[in-house]
């Protein structure tokens, strides 16, 4: 569905993404992780066209961009990390206005908002001033306009960002669901819980650097499954395990209190860049 | 490209007729101030050209306002959509021509300039100046209008801050506020500022407004350079928006 092959962006001497080569397939939700200023943003704005690219290609649904980008903009929906409705208009006029934006009928575009708006639950708001909604109706409501148009491809940056977890949870029931029927979606997140619960595959990103590609499962399998967890003076250390036994014998080995749990992506990223994602 | 300016404007001025009884009655405010000081206190006491100086202000005003509304009407959300609410992405990303928002913003400012102008025609009328309004009146000030929204959008997409658009205002359009020939004549000028204030569209607009509205044609040449100005500032605008992308 989307082929990126040795993308950078440069601004000024600044590189900000550094030959990122990535494959994302038809149907699956892709999650790009990694710390603030990894480039996890930029690689979304370039996809959306809200910004361009100093190198490399870029193809979507087999069409190139920029060259073909009139046609790719009507594939994609995006929901951007800053929350962006327009705040003088009412949820309804938000959606109304995304409608002819992209040259939907005014049948089926009044159609698609009644439906929209009950998908996420704001139907009772309709009429309300899209400024005195919540961080999480506006969540909502930002992702019922990326879905006007039914894009094949469905862009979320930082979906979850600054939500309390009961409508962070709420989100990523509705991410799925839409999954389910069929679409693509990219996401960016730095939360190591949101890419678990809601990725198929992952790209870790650090420093504008792709570092490892894969299933959550098979990026925990390549440091091991268990981790050893212990605290020294100088901070918390961890060591990994294929093996449970194997943990077990080297915790019995310690003399300090020790945690065995399992591996998550946060490890692996650690393990692998030296950073941690939230830094 | 229509459907796409019109989805533009409609955005607009459905913001806009939410508050258009408050949008008229601030409107009011300045017009009838200037009326007051110019028109009846100063005024009553001196002649220019011949006429009452009511007469020859009311075109000034007009020139002065439509350039002020249209040139705010677009320039200040502009800015604000892109440095703040981030709301002009939603353009940015739709399957539209930029041509089609850019030309959509300044139709939205010609309205607002329009608005506000048809108010201070009607006050000056009940202040008992005498103004005739035909077809080259409502030309040269539907080109002020469309011209000084055009500079909006520039500037907006030129400023980096909501101080910067201060001062955009401060050092361009207040200075051309008080000296293009809208509250006397530039024939009193020194001939270096006469020369300069010649080349700024607010200069051509009160004057051929001036002339319109005492039902003479106004200058070809007055009309042309209006003209010449709005398309640059539309072509200028129509790049920045293509090339906003970082």
């Amino acid at each position: 569905m989307i082929q990126i092959k040795n993308l950078r962006k440069e601004y000024g001497n600044r590189t900000v993404l550094n030959n990122v080569s990535l494959s994302i397939e038809k149907g699956e939700i892709f999650g790009l992780l990694g710390p603030n200023g990894a480039g996890k943003t930029t690689l979304i704005r370039i996809l959306t066209m809200l910004a361009s690219h100093s190198g490399g290609a870029i193809t979507i649904n087999n069409l190139q961009l920029p060259e073909e980008a009139r046609k790719i903009k009507s594939l994609l929906g995006c929901v951007p990390q800053h929350l962006n409705l327009d705040g003088e208009l009412t949820a309804w006029e938000n959606l109304e206005l995304h409608g002819r934006l992209h040259h939907i009928p005014m049948q089926e575009r009044r159609q698609r908002i009644d439906e929209l708006l009950e998908y996420v639950e704001l139907s009772d708001r309709a009429a309300d001033m899209a400024s005195t909604f919540s961080g999480g109706m506006k969540r909502r409501l930002m992702i019922a306009r990326a879905l006007m148009h039914r894009p094949k491809i469905l862009f979320l940056d930082e979906p979850t960002v600054g939500l309390d977890p009961q409508v962070r949870r709420r989100l990523w029931d509705l991410i799925l669901s839409l999954n389910h029927q069929g679409l693509t979606v990219l996401l960016t997140t730095h939360y190591i819980e949101e890419a678990e619960a809601l990725c198929q595959r992952v790209a870790i990103l650090e420093k504008g650097k792709l570092v490892i590609t894969g299933t959550p499962a098979d990026l925990r399998c390549k440091v091991g499954q268990y981790a050893v967890e212990w605290t020294e003076s100088d901070g918390i250390k961890f060591r990994f395990f294929t093996v449970r036994a194997e943990a077990v014998t080297f915790m019995n080995s310690l003399d300090t209190s020790t945690t065995l749990r399992n591996t998550n992506l946060e490890d692996v990223f650690v393990e692998l860049t030296g950073r941690k994602v939230r830094e | 490209m229509f459907a796409d300016i019109r989805t533009v404007v409609w955005r607009d001025w459905l913001v806009l007729n939410r508050r258009l009884g408050r949008f008229i009655l601030s409107r009011m405010v300045s017009p009838i101030l200037y009326l007051i000081a110019f028109g009846w206190g100063l005024g009553s006491q001196i002649q220019v050209q011949g006429g009452s100086y009511l007469d020859f202000i009311v075109p000034g005003i007009l020139a002065l306002n439509s350039m002020i509304m249209s040139f705010n009407a677009v320039g200040t959300p502009v800015n604000m959509s892109r440095l703040y609410y981030k709301t002009i992405e939603e353009y940015q990303i739709a399957p539209i021509a930029a041509t089609s928002f850019v030309i959509g913003k300044i139709v939205s400012g010609i309205i607002r300039g329009t608005i506000s102008s048809l108010v201070i025609i009607l006050l000056s009328f009940a202040f008992g100046a005498t103004l005739t309004v035909h077809g080259w009146f409502w030309l040269v000030l539907l080109l002020n209008c469309a011209l000084f929204a055009a500079l909006g959008f520039v500037a907006a997409m030129m400023m980096n801050s909501h101080e910067e658009m201060a001062n955009f205002n401060t050092y361009i359009l207040t200075p051309m506020s008080f000296l293009c020939a809208t509250f006397f004549s530039t024939d009193r000028l020194p001939s270096f500022l006469h020369y300069l204030v010649e080349i700024l569209p607010l200069t051509h607009a009160s004057k051929a407004l001036r002339l319109a509205g005492h039902n003479q044609d106004p200058s070809l040449l007055s009309v042309g350079i209006l003209l010449g100005y709005f398309l640059t500032f539309l072509l200028i605008g129509v790049w920045q928006m293509k090339r906003i992308k970082g």
